[in-house]
């Protein structure tokens, strides 16, 4: 996908390469860099290698490092924890966000509030990367998008890059901070290329990016949804709105700043979230707009998010469920009060509806 | 008896300092100056003051939410600890944990939570990253019978057994979780002990309140674990005198008899550690009163340490929720 390359650099400073391969990448470099960053998850040593983001690191730095698990999420979350406090920076994964539920025990309990609850004595440097499944029927418990969950919980950071350079400096920057981070990776996002800045390349968690700047609204987006995000922006300027797009990176702690700057200049707002809408980070973002910028804003400030129900399984099902370029463009134009400009944009729905793209054969 | 007389003594004093303390606390609670839950380990103080002579220095500790003796018996400080049931700037987690939350990471005291079962994998990791490391120290880790039934506890010690981590399960089995009795919990005939050595924990059992015999079975199993021979489990059985969490009796509730309380309490470890070593002439009248003296002085000095130190600043109510580092 060309549009994500939004650094057209040919620098040899910059590789081209998908998202999965920046992650790789990261996890490399990290460990490269410092023998305290150990990996471990189900299937990390496997011949698919965690969709790719793994293969080779066992061959390169043991068994010892780099290691498959029993299928126990909460233990292993634990024993994260526990590894950190005693001066390791371990890096977890899990194929499916869902399965990860079975640890908000040591999650919530433990490595949110342990530097909290004993006074600052000990820290936990534990990144956690979590793949987020869409479409191809993964259905109610494999695409669970709960970033809202996770930033609710003061002591964690949450991030959610959505650019292949983003995920290698959010990754990079996750494993070498103090605090217990939730990396979370949409799946549809693997296979995208972007420029990647060689070498140690980090960004500062808790910044957000403003991808394309813009006078009339100001679309905040994260994730999967940065992408639709760019083809909406790209569509909309060719009928002249002119949209500023900040793509989130960070859900907590949230750049404020960035936004409310922005809507200070658009005057408007809509926010583009993965997740189901009521109680999203959406709608946090809405009410923290409203609060701020009360005086500056020009219209009512929009979420579009999914419906508040779990995503069903059947092709035909999922069809009405996510949301798409036109409900976007719709939603940006309708807020905008200038409905009609719909009929200008020549709309290319996704098809079929459930895939990223060509490569994306399933199962998973 | 293979406990020689100044290790002896020591035991004897560290088991009746951790008594005192708790019942000093207990006579105090109702001032309303401790105001957070607060679990006593009176009758349980064997294990934690034997295991606590037998670790080094470095090797690491976790505990649960009735963590005062584990941290007392590993050399937690006792002022700091006071000062923090009393909420104060100077508690060892600077006011912001409490009873539930103690640790002295100078004595290797890594952290006691509140959560059924929460620092067994804790503990767990502890010793992956001592195995990783390669250095000689183990990890112990606290629980009781309750925790056995969290699962947690299956997940951590199927990863321990595994990976052969050099840790130290501890189960002290008092016989009930909160008001609820061992037999509506788990099935009768089932012993704590065997399912975790099924698991591949290599496990002992024994009588929590038998100085000699918690002794022996620490030394054994520490020493094993040192050796490079993976994971342990010791089941103790013990009872916890006073009621779940404060510091009242609670034998006319109903939830146990006041019988089944009596017998525990003739099988008080103090008393019968004590009278051992009086049997033993290893103990004459002024090793007590020079005992008992030095332990009202550490008390006093505690309490008033704690009484006398600053609340945190109210300002500071949000520190630590990240590590800014």
């Amino acid at each position: 996908m060309e549009i994500l390359l939004i650094v057209k650099n040919s620098s040899n400073d910059y590789n081209n390469i998908t998202y999965g391969e920046a992650i790789r990448e990261a996890l490399q470099i990290a460990m490269s860099a410092d023998d305290s960053v150990i990996c471990y998850g189900l299937g990390v040593d496997d011949p698919k290698g965690i969709f790719g983001t793994t293969l080779g690191l066992q061959d390169e730095f043991g068994k010892e490092r780099v290691f498959d698990t029993p299928a126990s999420e909460n233990a292993m979350t634990g024993i994260g924890i526990g590894a950190a406090i005693y001066g390791l920076r371990p890096v977890m994964i899990h194929q499916r966000l869902d399965f990860f539920i079975l640890a908000m025990d040591q999650l919530v309990n433990n490595a949110a509030k342990w530097h909290f609850m004993f006074g600052g004595q000990n820290y936990i440097p534990f990144t956690i990367r979590l793949i987020i499944g869409r479409g191809w029927g993964q259905g109610p418990t494999h695409s669970q998008n709960l970033q809202a969950w996770f930033a609710h919980i003061p002591g964690l950071k949450v991030v959610m890059p959505a650019t292949a350079g983003d995920a290698k400096g959010l990754l990079m920057s996750s494993i070498f901070d103090n605090n217990p981070v939730v990396f979370l990776e949409h799946r549809w996002l693997h296979n995208l290329e972007g420029n990647v800045p060689k070498g140690d390349y980090r960004i500062e968690i808790g910044k957000a990016a403003i991808l394309n700047e813009g006078l009339d609204i100001t679309i905040v987006s994260m994730s999967y949804m940065t992408v639709e995000a760019i083809h909406a922006v790209d569509k909309l300027e060719k009928v002249g709105v002119s949209c500023e797009l900040i793509d989130l990176r960070t859900i907590r702690p949230i750049d404020w700043e960035t936004i409310v700057t922005s809507v200070k200049k658009t005057g408007n707002l809509i926010v583009l979230d993965t997740g189901t809408k009521t109680l999203s980070v959406a709608g946090e973002i809405v009410a923290t707009i409203v609060e701020r910028c009360w005086d500056e804003l020009i219209n009512s400030p929009k979420r579009i998010a999914l419906p508040d129900n779990p995503e069903p399984t059947s092709f035909e099902l999922s069809k009405e469920y996510y949301v798409d370029i036109e409900m976007i463009l719709e939603g940006i134009l309708n807020l905008l009060e200038k409905p009609d400009l719909l009929n200008l944009i020549n709309i290319k729905k996704r098809n079929p509806h459930d895939v990223p793209g060509d490569w994306f054969k399933g199962p998973f | 008896m293979n406990i020689g007389r100044g290790d002896a003594l020591k035991i004897l004093y560290g088991m009746k300092r951790i008594r005192a303390v708790e019942e000093e606390i207990a006579d105090k609670y109702s001032e309303s100056e401790m105001r957070c839950p607060t679990h006593l380990s009176i009758g349980q103080e064997a294990v934690a003051t034997v295991l606590g002579l037998l670790l080094n220095k470095d090797d690491l500790v976790v505990s649960t939410h009735r963590a005062h003796a584990h941290y007392l018996g590993k050399g937690g400080d006792l002022n700091a600890m006071i000062a923090e049931i009393y909420g104060k700037e100077t508690g060892c987690s600077k006011g912001r944990g409490g009873s539930m939350h103690l640790i002295d990471t100078s004595v290797g005291f890594m952290g006691s939570t509140a959560i059924v079962g929460g620092t067994i994998p804790i503990g767990t990791g502890l010793a992956l990253a001592i195995k990783y490391r390669k250095t000689n120290q183990i990890s112990c880790v606290f629980l009781g019978d309750g925790a056995i039934e969290e699962g947690a506890f299956y997940e951590a010690a199927n990863f321990a057994a595994l990976h052969k981590l050099p840790v130290l399960f501890i189960c002290e089995n008092n016989l009930y979780s909160v008001y609820s009795p061992l037999s509506k919990r788990q099935p009768s005939g089932r012993k704590i002990h065997e399912l975790a050595n099924s698991i591949g924990l290599t496990s002992y059992y024994g009588n929590g309140n038998d100085v000699t015999q918690v002794n022996n079975i620490l030394k054994n199993a520490i020493s094993e674990i040192r050796n490079g021979n993976g994971p342990r489990f010791i089941e103790f059985s013990t009872y916890r005198w006073r009621e779940h969490c404060g510091p009242n009796y609670d034998n006319e509730i109903g939830y146990r008899t006041q019988e089944e309380f009596i017998k525990w309490q003739l099988k008080d470890p103090i008393d019968i550690f004590q009278r051992l070593l009086e049997e033993k002439k290893y103990l004459v009248n002024i090793d007590l009163i020079s005992m008992n003296q030095n332990i009202e002085s550490e008390i006093l000095t505690a309490f008033n340490f704690a009484q006398n130190s600053k609340f945190p600043d109210r300002a500071s109510f949000g520190d630590f929720t990240y590590c800014e580092k």
